[in-house]
């Protein structure tokens, strides 16, 4: 029995070193709560600059506010305004992201900077900055706010599910909600914000807590 | 139960060349660095260990300069990625018979 029990133990240390010479495994449920946070606290300044509600659908409020260049609010017309916010929301989000995951490393005694955490930077860098570029050029070239929201979760939805190679495997789920409802916002082009807000605000605040149970507890 | 034990390979009794091989085998190549983070040994343990891998030709040794600095990295060979299957097999069978 005692060589019966030695072979099992074999085997999980293979499995474990397999995993961890892989996968980045410092990954923080934190960082998503925080990164779900920021991004509702930024889907809310949307909904301020426009006066609106979630409910409201936004081809109305383009319609009443943005024609010939629409009225400035806050000293930025809405095109301007959209892309500070959300380079605010993702400055606020990776900063926090990276503090939690420091953290945690630091907790585990891993170094942030191992081969595994470069491997999965790369593999979340090169499709989010696609995505990012893409939105960018359909705001800036074509005006065409309402394919922001369903685009960059679609974009998101696809790096989460590639990254999940990289990582903890959970977010391949995270990844697939990402992407069902950004194909439910493209149906509902109107409502874009709204989608978004639940994608990346209420989704990761979800995902994290549960994350942070599972593996941090 | 003979026929298992034989195939369990002498090479791989050891928990740190047990340990080259598990990384070996999901990474296409790693370098003797990161080798000595993952399996938390010294310079010289891991080297004997490598060079008894190496020595069965269960791994292959790439030498590059990055740079100016020299750097060694190691990968799997055919025969050693045979030879960690049958010895996971092998320990498989084992743990079956008794359950």
């Amino acid at each position: 029995m005692n060589e019966h029990n030695q072979h099992l133990e074999t085997l999980t240390e293979i499995r474990a070193l397999m995993e961890k010479s892989t996968r980045f495994l410092s990954l923080s449920g934190l960082s998503g709560v925080a990164a779900g946070t920021f991004a509702l606290i930024g889907a809310a300044l949307v909904y301020l600059y426009l006066d609106a509600g979630p409910f409201d659908g936004e081809r109305y409020l383009e319609n009443r506010h943005l024609q010939a260049g629409g009225p400035k609010k806050w000293g930025m017309d809405y095109y301007t305004f959209l892309i500070v916010d959300a380079a605010a929301v993702m400055i606020c989000a990776v900063l926090s992201g990276f503090y939690f995951t420091w953290k945690k490393a630091k907790k585990k005694g891993e170094p942030l900077f191992n081969a595994s955490a470069k491997r999965l930077a790369l593999n979340l860098a090169l499709p989010l900055a696609t995505g990012g570029i893409f939105c960018l050029i359909l705001l800036l070239k074509y005006k065409w706010v309402g394919i922001i929201a369903p685009a960059t979760l679609i974009f998101y939805g696809l790096t989460l599910l590639n990254a999940s190679k990289y990582t903890l495997d959970d977010i391949r789920y995270l990844g697939i909600c990402e992407i069902i409802l950004g194909l439910i916002a493209t149906w509902y082009m109107g409502y874009g914000l709204l989608f978004w807000s639940i994608g990346f605000g209420v989704l990761h605040i979800v995902y994290g807590i549960y994350m942070y149970q599972k593996y941090e507890r | 139960m003979k026929n298992i034990i034989t195939h369990l390979n002498k090479a791989f009794d050891n928990r740190i060349r047990l340990g080259i091989m598990s990384i070996l085998m999901v990474n296409d190549r790693v370098t003797f660095k990161i080798l000595k983070e993952m399996l938390e040994v010294t310079d010289g343990n891991l080297a004997s260990h490598i060079k008894a891998l190496e020595k069965e030709e269960y791994i292959s040794i790439h030498k590059e300069f990055v740079g100016r600095k020299p750097q060694t990295s190691y990968a799997t060979t055919v025969l050693g990625r045979k030879a960690f299957n049958d010895h996971l097999n092998a320990l498989e069978q084992f743990l079956k018979k008794r359950d």
